[in-house]
């Protein structure tokens, strides 16, 4: 069978197309705000200007992309695998109960030096294994990772409701959440970062999280493209065929991807627990394990895009935020619609404005796309 | 007699809860028999509920809630028809995508509309569906036994309830008895043969969902239009996914459907009312424990302990003929 789309050159597969999709869906999120009676480039700048205009907004940008990377990270490793987890969410809140464990027994002692790189193990295993039981049933008895990742969601919240509300909660509290954690598991700012180049920042939650998320970054790139584990994983998901011919076992490399992409997970929890909140509260995730789809899709699985994605829906967050202070009709769902409509248009409908580049290319430079090679193959 | 009342309500509210379940459930069939994953059905109830509870607060009619819900809903269905079957995207993509888009729009719209914090105005008698008395169920109401069955457990239930129930069989005979439903099976089985028959594969795959939107437009509108009298925001809370682990649980067969969305009502209804009182033998089981249960038993399902599910062998699979 002829592949289906003749080859773009990179800039144009890499850069153009999804910029194209990304226009679209938003010029259909503005369509939605004139529904609503706003005027949409009011919006828009807005949302810029609460995002980047001052110090504070810049740090919280980054402060939820930090987030992002993670979700989006993890998603992507299991993408490269031909897996497709949506049980993101899932795998980061439950990551909660081991930060918990970790904090609430040594943030009395310990340093958060070394709180933190112990809270990074236990939120990275707590993850990992909590994608081991999909990713086992998906190896050994063919039950399908989406629906088993998708209960797996459910049964994360069942737990942690109940942990939450009972043996985690202190008995003289009413909030659904555990104590305040001390000084030793509470992560350093990072604003006087942002500080240096003489912005002015009140508080922001910006934290050294985010170094480790451009570390995870990084190491993913190396995993996926540098490693021979990362080369199997790549093989599996382009053809599981070709990678059983090629004596890839299936069982290893589904699981070893499931686990690494529930450790990145996990380690998203360490951003909002131990830099912001202080505490494990329910629904502490709110989301952001779904974001990481679209985050991941957006940044064409590769982590230069998912970092520069992620910050854009940082971007998202912390204006949005200001734009529902600006226009009371404009809630913080409006990112959600966002949100849908990128994973529609920069995932599921990649492909619809695919020939129409193709077709303007091929009419400007034919060599370009490759056209006589094709045509010499009879496709 | 105070146990089978207890058994009776309980029995009874398994009823109204099994039924967005199981409209659902059914969506979800039609769509899966035909080779297309929609993991949208969460979505999709959730602008049917939207929908429906919007235009009859606006329009003073039931029906024209219902009639809006089912159209909003198969919209939906259509945009999942046109990333997944015509531009052949990923399903599960697309199918968050939709969840995503329903989930936002309904609060903004909501909000920017009737400015009651995302709700739609309560709706009045007139603009939601009434319970239907059954002939001679007041007659028997006092009649030991049977007539509180009758009374209670059969009867004073909304239209959209019996519907429901009727669906089964119609789904069966549809699916199993009808050209139309030969041809969606072989389509979610083997889209090549179908094809080589002279079939459009695409139009097949649009109509069933087509027949998903319906279904999933009368379950939001069951949500909003009768067991609530409006819509709240996020109102479906799950009970899409429900409905797949339904779907799973009963191999793709309407039958099994509607005892596999009974089940799952059934402990929904038992976890409302134990509410922390505990059971004889096992004692207390937490209320989460109860939430879960639909969850994990899928798991278990999928994990093959109990029987073996096998889903239709071209699901998520997008058609392309050979060039």
């Amino acid at each position: 069978m002829s592949t289906p789309y003749a080859k773009l050159p990179a800039w144009a597969d890499y850069g153009l197309i999804p910029l194209i999709n990304l226009f679209v869906a938003f010029v259909v999120a503005g369509f939605v705000v004139v529904l609503v009676g706003e005027n949409p480039f009011r919006a828009a700048i807005i949302l810029v200007e609460g995002a980047f205009g001052k110090g504070t907004g810049i740090a919280f940008t980054l402060f939820y992309a930090t987030t992002f990377i993670f979700t989006g990270l993890s998603v992507a490793v299991a993408a490269h695998c031909g897996l497709f987890n949506i049980g993101t969410e899932g795998q980061a809140y439950i990551a909660g109960l081991g930060i918990a464990v970790v904090c609430l027994s040594f943030d009395s002692t310990l340093p958060w030096w070394l709180t933190f790189p112990l809270a990074i193990v236990a939120a990275a295993v707590v993850g990992a294994l909590w994608a081991l039981i999909p990713a086992y049933l998906q190896a050994k008895r063919g039950s399908h990772i989406v629906i088993t990742t998708i209960m797996f969601n459910f049964i994360a919240a069942s737990i942690m409701v109940y942990l939450l509300v009972g043996p985690l909660k202190p008995a003289a509290s009413q909030a659904p959440q555990t104590r305040n954690f001390l000084a030793g598991a509470e992560l350093p700012k990072l604003n006087w970062i942002i500080e240096l180049f003489g912005a002015k920042i009140r508080s922001a939650p910006l934290n050294v999280t985010f170094l480790l998320a451009l570390a995870m970054a990084f190491l993913v790139w190396l995993l996926i493209w540098r490693t021979k584990l990362g080369y199997e994983m790549r093989t599996y998901g382009h053809s599981p065929k070709a990678a059983r011919y090629a004596g890839i076992s299936e069982t290893r490399i589904i699981i070893t991807a499931m686990m690494i992409s529930g450790a990145l997970a996990g380690m998203m929890a360490l951003n909002p627990v131990m830099g912001d909140q202080h505490n494990v509260a329910i629904d502490f995730v709110s989301g952001a394990g779904f974001v990481g789809i679209a985050v991941a899709l957006m940044g064409r699985l590769h982590p230069v895009g998912i970092v520069l994605a992620a910050i854009l829906f940082g971007m998202l967050y912390q204006g949005g935020a200001e734009l529902a202070f600006e226009m009371p009709a404009i809630s913080r769902d409006m990112i959600v619609i966002i949100q849908g409509l990128v994973i529609l248009f920069a995932g599921a409908l990649e492909h619809m404005f695919r020939p129409y580049i193709q077709a303007l290319f091929a009419s400007l430079s034919p060599r370009s796309v490759g056209m006589e090679a094709v045509k010499g193959k009879g496709a | 007699m105070d146990v089978f009342n207890a058994i009776v309500q309980t029995l009874d509210s398994t009823i109204r809860l099994s039924v967005p379940l199981l409209l659902a459930c059914l969506a979800g069939l039609y769509s899966e028999r035909a080779g297309i994953f929609d993991i949208g059905l969460e979505g999709k109830m959730l602008v049917g509920a939207f929908a429906g509870a919007a235009a009859a607060s606006v329009f003073h009619s039931a029906f024209l809630g219902l009639g809006m819900a089912i159209l909003i809903s198969v919209a939906f269905a259509m945009i999942h028809g046109f990333a997944s079957i015509t531009h052949r995207g990923n399903q599960i993509v697309s199918g968050v995508a939709i969840n995503f888009i329903a989930a936002g729009s309904t609060i903004i719209l909501g909000q920017a509309w009737f400015q009651q914090g995302g709700r739609t105005p309560a709706l009045q008698p007139g603009e939601r569906f009434e319970a239907i008395t059954l002939p001679g169920a007041d007659a028997i109401r006092e009649v030991p036994i049977l007539g509180p069955i009758y009374a209670e457990l059969l009867s004073g239930h909304s239209i959209l309830v019996y519907l429901a129930f009727l669906m089964v069989p119609f789904t069966w005979w549809v699916l199993f008895r009808t050209r139309f439903g030969l041809r969606l099976r072989a389509v979610g089985e083997n889209p090549a043969a179908v094809d080589t028959a002279g079939i459009s594969v695409a139009w097949l795959r649009y109509r069933a969902l087509i027949c998903t939107g319906m279904l999933t437009g009368i379950a939001g509108a069951y949500l909003s239009m009768v067991q609530n009298g409006g819509f709240v925001k996020d109102m479906t809370a799950g009970k899409g996914y429900i409905a797949l682990a339904a779907l799973i649980f009963a191999k793709w067969k309407p039958v099994n459907a509607m005892f596999a969305c009974l089940l799952f009502g059934f402990l929904d209804a038992l976890s409302i009312r134990l509410q922390g009182s505990p059971l004889p033998i096992i004692g207390k089981v937490p209320v989460q424990f109860m939430q879960a249960l639909p969850y994990i038993l899928t798991v278990i399902l999928l994990a093959g302990f109990i029987g073996k599910a096998i889903p239709p062998r071209a699901g998520g699979v997008p058609y392309v003929k050979e060039r």
